[in-house]
């Protein structure tokens, strides 16, 4: 095990999976040369050659184009969107082609597709470059989405997206780039994708969140404590498919449930986990579900994106009025 | 008649000031960057000044321009307010936009700017849009539409310009060929190497022009609008120039030596090259120079001493902000 940050961990990661299955490459805007605005794929290159660390020209269409016909020749693409924002360039080939093929062709062409990008709030970007749209493309079905909050977990999860017979959305996020450090197995390591993961045992509410809130959630967990709150954090990683028995085992246990997302209120992912513990632990249910999420406004100016995105204080907030209730 | 007139005395001083006020503009967005006052990212097009400038000069009021992640130039050349502008990228209420817009999303509604643009391409179809509104209703504008040379490779630009090729368009695109799309080079991007040449895939005859040279921007933009005015459909201009700056912060320049930016800088400079031109033809005097960088620095210097004082909205300002009457208030 060794501490590093999860940019490390993502870089780190590719570099194996590619000295291990030598039709696993890397494609995007900036990978090669540069090495990634975000430096992810720094080093790749040099050892790798131009072949299998392709830039691109930016034309986000093309890059998951691309990626589909790859792998259905027999290649293992990571393609890398500069920014999730810079996916709706690409939307169709994502949800619509990339998704589909497996389904239209009676799994001969399962895509082993992996797509990573950076997303999310909190680093005083612009709209496009801090969204969390993650939501809009749960509603593909066909494409699997990851969305790890420690670095361990960003490795487990990123081996398990490269070697999945199907197209993954890896969720990378930017705030968590560097903050975000922690024990990384330096062996071989996979996240099941499907699995939650408990990452703060408590018995009296339950926070479900993905990517950086779960920091959120923790950092609320905390003071929560020191008021005799004990808060139960799910990591709920894996969207897309769900760990629904992690999920409600945790919240019939403790009977009250906060689900915490970026993203903009009306049809965010949020809403989906909401109805799902609504239908499987209705009996539990000790409170009504509490939702954090952003408005329905684009993402706001940097002035603005700490009242935007639901941080440790309305988490906290939301937990104290659920187990009052 | 086009707003700026680069071959008379006041259109030489006219048009070096606003080239200075661009380059000023940048480099106070570098200062305040350093000083943790503006956040975020930003693209500079220190080194491109001409291009946003003779374009710009060439249009006349009631024309419409849409612009890219690199516009302040653009911005500033169609008319804005120093001073609105960087209270905008400071996110504070007196911005164009109140804040919401930032450098990549600025509009300029008033001046007829329909807006800067976060995605490479992002505004080109717009432009199609905005030049088929301005006939249909039988106005006489022309529409710019400002594009890098990265956008070429981005589905949008073909379909843009077959659009405006086969509805007959009111629309110039202008390509500002910085020469890399990113870390890009052209080279390395573009099959066949050249924007110009694309145009003619839609019927839309393509120009390849100097973009550093101010008075042959202004000549070649000032030509192709009045084609395009005159009903003769859209045009192309590629104007090739150079950006001294990374792409944006993050940028390490790894894929160009220091000596091929010292190199633009040292021989190409646009600043430089109108300067010596305007003074050379007597449009300008060596003191006439001295007066327009001391005022665009007076300009920049009030401009940010205001906007950094303006005030900072608040939450409720974002209320009702994506629909028309209804309100979008936070939900805890």
């Amino acid at each position: 095990m060794t501490v590093r940050s999860m940019i490390e961990t993502i870089r780190l990661t590719l570099e194996d999976e590619m000295a291990r299955d030598e039709r696993v490459m890397v494609l995007g805007e900036d990978v090669g040369t540069q090495g990634g605005v975000f430096r992810a794929t720094e080093g790749l290159k040099a050892r790798f050659g131009a072949d299998r660390v392709v830039d691109t020209p930016v034309a986000e269409a093309g890059i998951i184009g691309a990626s589909i016909g790859l792998a259905t020749a027999g290649m293992v693409p990571v393609a890398e969107l500069q920014f999730l924002g810079f996916a709706h360039q690409a939307f169709h080939q994502i949800g619509f082609q990339l998704a589909r093929f497996r389904y239209r062709t009676l799994g001969r062409f399962p895509l082993q597709v992996t797509i990573r990008a950076p997303y999310g709030g909190a680093v005083h970007a612009p709209e496009l470059h801090s969204d969390a749209f993650e939501g809009m493309l749960a509603n593909a079905p066909g494409l699997k989405i990851v969305a790890p909050s420690t670095a361990a977990d960003a490795r487990g999860l990123l081996t398990s997206a490269i070697r999945d017979p199907d197209p993954v959305l890896y969720l990378e996020p930017l705030r968590g780039y560097r903050l975000v450090r922690d024990e990384v197995p330096d062996d071989e390591h996979l996240v099941p994708i499907g699995t939650a993961r408990i990452a703060r045992p408590g018995r009296d509410v339950t926070v479900l969140a993905w990517s950086f809130q779960v920091v959120n959630a923790l950092e609320a967990a905390e003071a929560a404590a020191e008021e005799g709150i004990e808060v139960e954090v799910v990591d709920v990683r894996s969207l897309v498919p769900l760990d629904e028995t992690t999920i409600a085992e945790s919240v019939s246990r403790t009977g009250r449930c906060v689900v915490v997302e970026e993203a903009p209120r009306t049809a965010g992912f949020g809403a989906e986990l909401t109805s799902t513990v609504q239908e499987l632990c209705f009996l539990d249910l000790e409170a009504p579900i509490a939702r954090l999420a952003g408005w329905d406004t684009p993402y706001p100016m940097p002035l603005l994106e700490k009242d935007y995105i639901p941080g440790t204080a309305r988490i906290l907030d939301a937990v104290r009025r659920t187990v009052a209730f | 008649m086009p707003r700026v007139d680069p071959s008379t005395p006041e259109g030489a001083r006219a048009a070096l000031t606003t080239m200075w006020t661009i380059r000023r503009f940048e480099e106070a967005l570098e200062d305040l960057y350093s000083r943790g006052l503006l956040h975020g990212t930003n693209h500079l097009s220190i080194g491109q000044e001409a291009v946003a400038v003779g374009v710009c000069g060439a249009l006349e009021e009631g024309d419409l321009i849409t612009s890219t992640h690199r516009g302040h130039g653009h911005c500033l050349a169609h008319g804005a307010d120093p001073m609105r502008m960087m209270a905008e990228l400071l996110g504070r209420v007196d911005g164009y936009c109140r804040g919401r817009g930032g450098s990549m999303h600025i509009a300029d509604v008033d001046a007829g700017n329909l807006g800067a643009n976060g995605i490479v391409a992002g505004s080109m179809t717009i432009a199609a849009g905005a030049a088929l509104s301005m006939r249909m209703q039988g106005r006489d504008a022309v529409v710019v539409c400002f594009f890098g040379d990265g956008a070429a490779n981005e589905g949008s630009f073909h379909e843009a310009l077959n659009l405006a090729g086969v509805w007959g368009l009111p629309v110039l695109f202008l390509c500002e060929n910085n020469q890399y799309g990113m870390s890009m080079s052209q080279d390395s991007s573009t099959a066949g190497g050249s924007v110009a040449a694309r145009g003619a895939a839609y019927g839309i005859e393509g120009r390849r022009i100097d973009g550093n040279d101010l008075d042959a921007v202004h000549a070649a933009a000032a030509e192709a609008v009045a084609g395009v005015r005159a009903g003769g459909g859209p045009a192309l201009l590629e104007a090739v120039t150079y950006r001294y700056r990374g792409h944006s912060k993050s940028d390490r320049n790894l894929y160009r030596t220091l000596d091929e930016i010292e190199s633009w800088r040292n021989e190409r400079d646009p600043v430089d090259r109108f300067e010596a031109a305007a003074v050379a033809s007597g449009r300008l005097t060596a003191e006439d120079v001295d007066a327009v960088r001391a005022e665009a620095r007076d300009l920049l210097r009030d401009a940010v001493q205001r906007a950094v004082r303006s005030p900072e909205p608040t939450v409720d300002d974002l209320d009702g902000a994506a629909y028309a009457g209804r309100s979008t208030a936070a939900v805890a």
